[in-house]
């Protein structure tokens, strides 16, 4: 195949503002027709942002779009779907009550979408056709809140091919995946690439990267780095460019704990998920002082919930959740505290965090009770509380007064933590700790879960992270459909996947 | 057999809900855009009361002064319904208070019944009213004679906007659009649906079936008017929708359940079966409804339960950082 001589997409001098931050700085990306193009850069580095500039969600401040080297201006993402630019969002846009074939139809102003009077049943020999010839099957009538997440980021991806997309631009695909599904989706990108469509692949992670693109481009802090061609780069080589500097790999030295007490006994827990199904089915788990427990597994396998039910936000329908020994009281938040349990969530702006809130006040949500005096509130005890916890665990910030939401997300976590770790903390529940963070954050994070765990506290890490899992754990168990098993070979990431994916390494392989 | 206790009921529950029909029809429109409108009461005060007045001022004949009634309290409805729809899609405000607000406003107590006073309708006949359309020896037909055939063309124009309605929904591209907003704006913005525009769109149409429907009232139930003379009708046609599970098919039968047992009352009476305390049931309906509305609409897991739109009460903002 001859290189045409436009590329597919030119974007040039692109500058992005938002309040604060200067998310794209005059960045240049080219990517050619019939490539997979990976877009490698930490979080914050401005990959999402600049792919937004390309499907017209976001209005650049500066620079100029070329597709196939005709000028383009998007207003919205319409214009961009119009001109045959598409996106798998990382967070999916689809409608959870319509079937896939709905989803597909919404929208669509060439195929069945086009007429007044519509019939979705008329695209589903279609979409089973798309469906098997790019390696993505779906049930066109099944409702996409039956779905798994892989599945559901299926029908993203046959809705843009279905839109005869010629640019597909896919944000952080893998992170909803086990090892896999992302190798089988892999393929399907390379096929739809070798058919002259354009893939924009953005990723954080470097194996992705070497496996599926043509080319490479790096984006740090809001600027375009340097294109490479994959071939010609080494992990090693993309890292340095990525991150600018060595990075210094936390990791624990393997030391036996099965001597120490058990702090933490789940034992045949179940609960519901937001939706009043069990999420968690039956799930017991032992964790001993000074041990690392680690609980991989995909998004939407009942990680989140779990921890939840430990940290008494969420009632357990069945079963017991013991701290040394003593029971703790079911669905009670303040409880688990009280009895040992500190709760690093998920989402730590939402459920961590009160944004609008000091950070003193921040601090004292778990501790009111103790810094009070009868119904009044010590203030200055609570701002000398708030000004030791930020000298003592490094919070970048102008004083305990500062509210909340004007801190990165390094720095929420990191108050976070602060209020978890107190003297009665027997177990620590950290959930997706580092989801989002910067390298440097990432490793504060690390380093203060091995120090909880090095003072005899129980951590429990709730991951979608194996490169974190691998680097901490002392014992990896999986959570697949509500249901864990335990990790046999904790270095294999092959046993590992295949437990994501609901198999067995005993059993025969999965699709035979 | 046609003054069976009920053959009389199911006919007048008929009649006394098709105020009911219109009004849920209306909600529902603007509910599976993801708009919530508890301003339907308000709607539904000064479309019977302008209705009202349009017939009683225009002088010409009985057909266009009372198709002229229901066009004005269409528009009177749709232009209430527009302030509503200015404050929570544009303004962003808080659909339940808004909706309320908009009630307080238009209520008894407010709007409808200044314009009422003001304009001298109280104690008045109507001059122009919704009468039986098919002939008196057709209604004599055993059972569907008073049922089907015993109603005035509202009854019928609504059956025709039921149906309508549901092939709207689950029929047509844009049908496919409104309940795409109503369930993931996000999805919808970014397949180039212009979310603003639809629950405009539905929410003033919602509004214009309120006006009618508090139209029907003036015009064909009780041919007069009073200050407050829904008593409660909007809030019953708000948890109707919830009861149907906003579906049009279902808000049909709901209203014409609530409309029977309206209508059960002083029958009993009327046949001297005394069931004691059944009158303070009835009156005491609308503000039992009221609370129940308002604790399901406000409680998530039961909203999504019973199937409500998944956006429904929330602004939409266009993802920014």
């Amino acid at each position: 195949m001859t290189a045409p001589a436009e590329p597919a997409v030119s974007m040039q001098g692109i500058t992005k503002q938002f309040p604060g931050v200067v998310a794209n700085d005059h960045v240049d990306f080219e990517a050619a027709v019939g490539e997979v193009h990976a877009l490698l850069g930490e979080n914050g580095a401005g990959k999402t942002t600049l792919s937004h500039v390309l499907t017209g969600l976001y209005h650049p401040d500066e620079g100029r779009i070329f597709l196939y080297g005709g000028r383009v201006e998007f207003a919205s993402p319409r214009d961009a779907i119009d001109a045959g630019v598409c996106m798998v969002h990382q967070h999916f846009r689809l409608v959870d009550r319509f079937t896939v074939a709905e989803n597909l139809v919404l929208g669509d102003r060439r195929g069945e979408g086009r007429h007044f009077h519509i019939n979705p049943g008329a695209v589903e020999s279609q979409v089973r056709e798309l469906g098997e010839r790019y390696r993505l099957p779906v049930d066109p009538s099944a409702h996409v809140w039956q779905l798994s997440v892989g599945e559901q980021q299926r029908v993203e991806i046959l809705s843009a091919l279905y839109r005869e997309a010629r640019v597909l631009i896919l944000d952080e695909p893998t992170s909803v995946l086990t090892p896999d599904e992302a190798d089988t989706l892999f393929v399907t990108l390379r096929q739809i690439a070798s058919e002259g469509r354009t893939v924009i692949f953005i990723s954080h992670k470097l194996h992705e990267v070497m496996a599926v693109s043509d080319r490479v481009t790096v984006l740090r802090a809001g600027r375009a780095l340097a294109t490479v061609a994959t071939a010609e780069a080494t992990p090693h080589s993309l890292a340095a460019l990525m991150v600018g500097r060595d990075i210094e790999v936390v990791s624990r030295p393997a030391r036996a704990s099965s001597e120490s007490p058990a702090v933490l006994e789940v034992e045949d827990v179940w609960a519901d998920g937001d939706r009043g199904t069990p999420a968690v089915r039956g799930v017991s788990l032992t964790v001993r002082a000074g041990e690392v427990v680690a609980v991989a597994g995909v998004a939407g396998n009942g990680k989140r919930e779990l921890a939840e039910a430990i940290a008494g936000l969420r009632p357990c329908t069945k079963g017991s959740v013991r701290v040394d020994g003593e029971m703790v009281k079911n669905g009670d938040a303040r409880a688990a505290f009280e009895t040992g349990i500190g709760y690093v969530p998920e989402d730590r702006i939402g459920t961590g965090l009160s944004p609008r809130l000091s950070i003193a006040m921040n601090l004292a949500l778990r501790s009111f009770r103790d810094s009070s005096r009868g119904p009044l509130l010590r203030l200055r005890l609570l701002r000398a509380n708030a000004e030791e916890a930020i000298r003592a665990f490094d919070i970048k910030a102008s004083g305990p007064d500062m509210e909340t939401d004007y801190l990165s997300g390094g720095n929420l976590q990191k108050v976070v933590i602060a209020r978890e770790f107190s003297e009665k903390m027997k177990v620590l529940v950290a959930a997706a700790p580092t989801r989002g963070l910067d390298v440097a954050a990432v490793e504060t994070v690390h380093r203060y879960l091995l120090e909880a765990a090095e003072s005899g506290t129980g951590v429990l890490l709730l991951s979608e992270d194996l490169d974190e899992i691998l680097a901490l754990s002392d014992r990896i168990v999986v959570m697949y459909e509500g249901r864990l098993s335990e990790v046999e070979n904790r270095d294999s990431i092959e046993e590992i996947g295949l437990r994501m994916a609901g198999g067995e390494p005993d059993s025969s392989p999965i699709g035979s | 057999m046609n003054n069976s206790l009920l053959v009389v009921l199911i006919a007048s529950g008929v009649a006394y809900g098709t105020p009911l029909l219109y009004a849920a029809l209306g909600e529902l429109l603007a509910e599976r855009s993801g708009v919530l409108n508890l301003g339907v009461e308000g709607m539904m005060l000064v479309g019977a009361v302008m209705g009202f007045w349009t017939v009683e001022r225009l002088h010409t004949n009985t057909a266009i002064a009372l198709a002229a009634a229901v066009l004005v309290a269409a528009v009177m409805g749709a232009l209430m319904a527009s302030i509503h729809a200015f404050l929570v899609i544009t303004l962003r405000a808080s659909q339940i208070v808004s909706g309320l607000a908009l009630t307080i406003f238009a209520g008894a107590a407010g709007l409808s019944s200044y314009l009422g006073n003001d304009l001298n309708l109280a104690d008045q006949p109507a001059v122009h009213t919704f009468k039986a359309v098919f002939p008196a020896s057709m209604q004599r037909w055993p059972v569907i004679g008073p049922i089907v055939f015993g109603q005035n063309v509202l009854v019928y124009i609504s059956w025709v906007c039921v149906v309508a309605i549901w092939l709207y929904l689950s029929r047509t591209r844009p049908g496919l659009n409104v309940r795409s907003v109503g369930e993931s704006p996000a999805a919808a913005d970014t397949m180039g649906i212009n979310v603003t525009a639809y629950r405009y769109a539905h929410t003033v149409a919602g509004g214009a079936f309120a006006g009618v429907a508090g139209g029907t009232i003036t015009l064909a139930i009780t041919p007069q008017w009073v200050a407050g003379i829904t008593g409660g009708a909007g809030w019953i046609a708000i948890a109707l929708v919830i009861f149907a599970f906003w579906r049009p098919e279902l808000c049909l039968v709901g209203a014409y359940f609530f409309g029977a047992l309206q209508a059960l009352a002083p029958q009993l009476q009327a046949r001297n079966i005394s069931l004691g305390p059944t009158v303070l049931w009835t009156n005491a309906l609308p503000y039992v409804m009221t609370i129940v509305v308002l604790v399901v609409v406000s409680s998530g897991t039961a909203r999504s339960r019973l199937g409500a739109p998944a956006a429904l009460g929330n602004a939409y903002v266009r993802e920014e950082r």
